[in-house]
């Protein structure tokens, strides 16, 4: 092992140009294809922060006295998925408005009546906090007597777990197209080494040489090239990845904004998919040229 | 068409053809050919000599008819097998075929190497078959650098470093002065001495007539004669 080793890496020092293009184009590829990964993850992370916070706002018709409240509430109690429900009154909306608002004291100043309706505010099961079960129970809820309107951001909650969708299927479509460009590459560089060095191979096989022999150095070679360029392309990618968490830094949507990288486990999965890529290659070039 | 002792033949050969695009290059060739034996193959250029060298090792597959290599048959070899097939061969050529790029001693290692031996023994073994050839101080050189001469010793030693028990050696004389000729062909007799087969494809008489052995010749790829010879 260690003298095929010896091999491998001489034969990479004997073709630096030819093997660093094949690290730089497998590190490009990787890198587009992290980068893919890495917004969908954290797009995933923040959908599901957002989740998380996610309220079911009931508005409640005028004129509901406190029976028809505790009707209600029982009623809504009762709708599989409802974790909590909080009470609203009128009144204390008009006060959370005015706390949030408070950097824009002139909109509600004029305010002669409260014109808001009382509320229940519908927490929910962690199970239920997505698109499908929210509209399920918003509808159940809707239909009940005395609501007046139920609310919980059903456009943006579709349409970011939409987009999300499409960026996972995009990322598949291009982590396949990459792949196979890898692949291809690595048999390329290792089929010109291949030709290069056919006499020397010819004479092996005549020694007595398996095509395990022959071929182990040539696998070893495609490995490094492999993990190298996955090793540069997720190193481009934290540079990136670093450069852009320190612009949003100090950001805040839901809650503050913080994006993370890969773990060493998916990065771990990235390098040996790079790795994968050379040894693919390596076995379509090889397969090739040592047929008897 | 087997000679002399009742040895078990090493090499059989039962009705052989061989095409190259329906052209016949050997055609209906039984030998039995049994170990320690020096067999002169000659014959004109295109009698079909190195064609039926090349069956020999699986260079080539015959067309027809069977090759029985140390009691397995070629007819039915599994690829997997064919370099355990080789090892059981020295395989010397006239354009010397030494890998330039490696110095002699990686040459020769690399025979060693591909046996899966461990690199002690490499080194051991490569020195002293270096010595036997008479080229120990040109370990560390490359083969261009060396006079054909000394190239073909190292081609030699290559050959026999894996301890074969089959020496094939197409014209290996081809390319040398009579002086290096000599020592080439004094080296292969040694070998035969000590108990190697050796099976020479060679055109150039005088060796043939120098040594006690076997002599077949081949004519358009059929094989006309076959005959013992008597040292000069």
């Amino acid at each position: 092992m260690i003298r095929h080793f010896e091999k491998a890496v001489a034969d990479i020092a004997a073709n630096t140009f030819l093997n660093s293009i094949t690290v730089i184009t497998i590190a490009f590829s990787i890198l587009i294809v992290s980068a893919f990964g890495l917004l969908m993850l954290n797009m995933s992370d923040f959908l599901n922060i957002w989740k998380s916070g996610i309220r079911v706002m009931v508005y409640l018709k005028e004129n509901c006295n406190e029976q028809n409240r505790l009707k209600l509430e029982k009623a809504i109690r009762s709708v599989p998925g409802v974790s909590d429900l909080k009470w609203i009154s009128k009144t204390e909306g008009l006060s959370r408005l005015k706390e949030q608002m408070k950097n824009q004291p002139s909109f509600l100043a004029d305010l002669k009546d409260n014109p808001l309706p009382d509320a229940f505010e519908i927490s929910l099961d962690p199970s239920h906090q997505h698109p499908d079960p929210i509209s399920r129970i918003a509808a159940i809820v809707q239909k009940m007597e005395r609501v007046d309107e139920v609310e919980y951001g059903q456009a943006w909650l579709g349409r970011f777990a939409g987009i999300i969708g499409l960026l996972q299927m995009a990322g598949y479509a291009f982590g396949g197209l990459f792949f196979m460009a890898g692949v291809f590459i690595v048999a390329n560089t290792i089929r010109l080494v291949l030709y290069s060095k056919r006499d020397e191979i010819e004479i092996m096989r005549l020694i007595g040489a398996t095509d395990g022999f022959i071929s182990a150095p040539f696998f070893i070679q495609g490995s490094i090239q492999g993990a190298a360029g996955g090793l540069l392309g997720t190193g481009l990618l934290y540079l990136v990845f670093s450069f852009i968490s320190l612009k949003v830094k100090g950001y805040e949507i839901v809650g503050p904004v913080s994006i993370r990288f890969f773990s060493p486990e998916i990065l771990f999965g990235i390098i040996g998919s790079g790795v994968l890529a050379g040894l693919m290659g390596c076995y379509f070039s090889l397969r090739q040229f040592l047929k008897y | 068409m087997t000679h002399g002792s009742r040895k078990t033949p090493i090499i059989r050969m039962y009705h052989v053809y061989k095409l190259y695009d329906s052209k016949s290059a050997l055609s209906d060739i039984s030998l039995e050919i049994e170990e320690n034996e020096f067999l002169f193959v000659t014959g004109a250029s295109g009698a079909g000599k190195t064609t039926l060298l090349k069956l020999l090792y699986f260079g080539e597959s015959a067309t027809n008819g069977q090759v029985i290599i140390d009691g397995v048959n070629l007819l039915r070899i599994p690829k997997h097998q064919i370099p355990f097939l080789r090892r059981k061969f020295g395989i010397i050529f006239q354009d010397y075929k030494l890998i330039p790029s490696k110095t002699v001693f990686e040459n020769l290692a690399l025979v060693l190497e591909a046996a899966g031996h461990k690199r002690k023994f490499v080194e051991k073994k490569v020195k002293s078959v270096l010595r036997i050839v008479g080229l120990e101080e040109k370990q560390g050189a490359l083969p261009p650098s060396l006079s054909g001469g000394e190239q073909q010793r190292i081609a030699i030693a290559r050959a026999v470093i894996g301890d074969p028990k089959i020496i094939l050696a197409d014209e290996p004389t081809g390319n040398l002065d009579s002086g290096s000729a000599e020592i080439i062909f004094d080296l292969l007799n040694r070998f035969h001495k000590d108990g190697s087969t050796i099976i020479l494809a060679t055109h150039d008489p005088e060796l043939i007539h120098s040594i006690n052995g076997r002599k077949i010749v081949l004519d358009k790829g059929q094989l006309i004669s076959d005959h013992k010879i008597k040292e000069a």
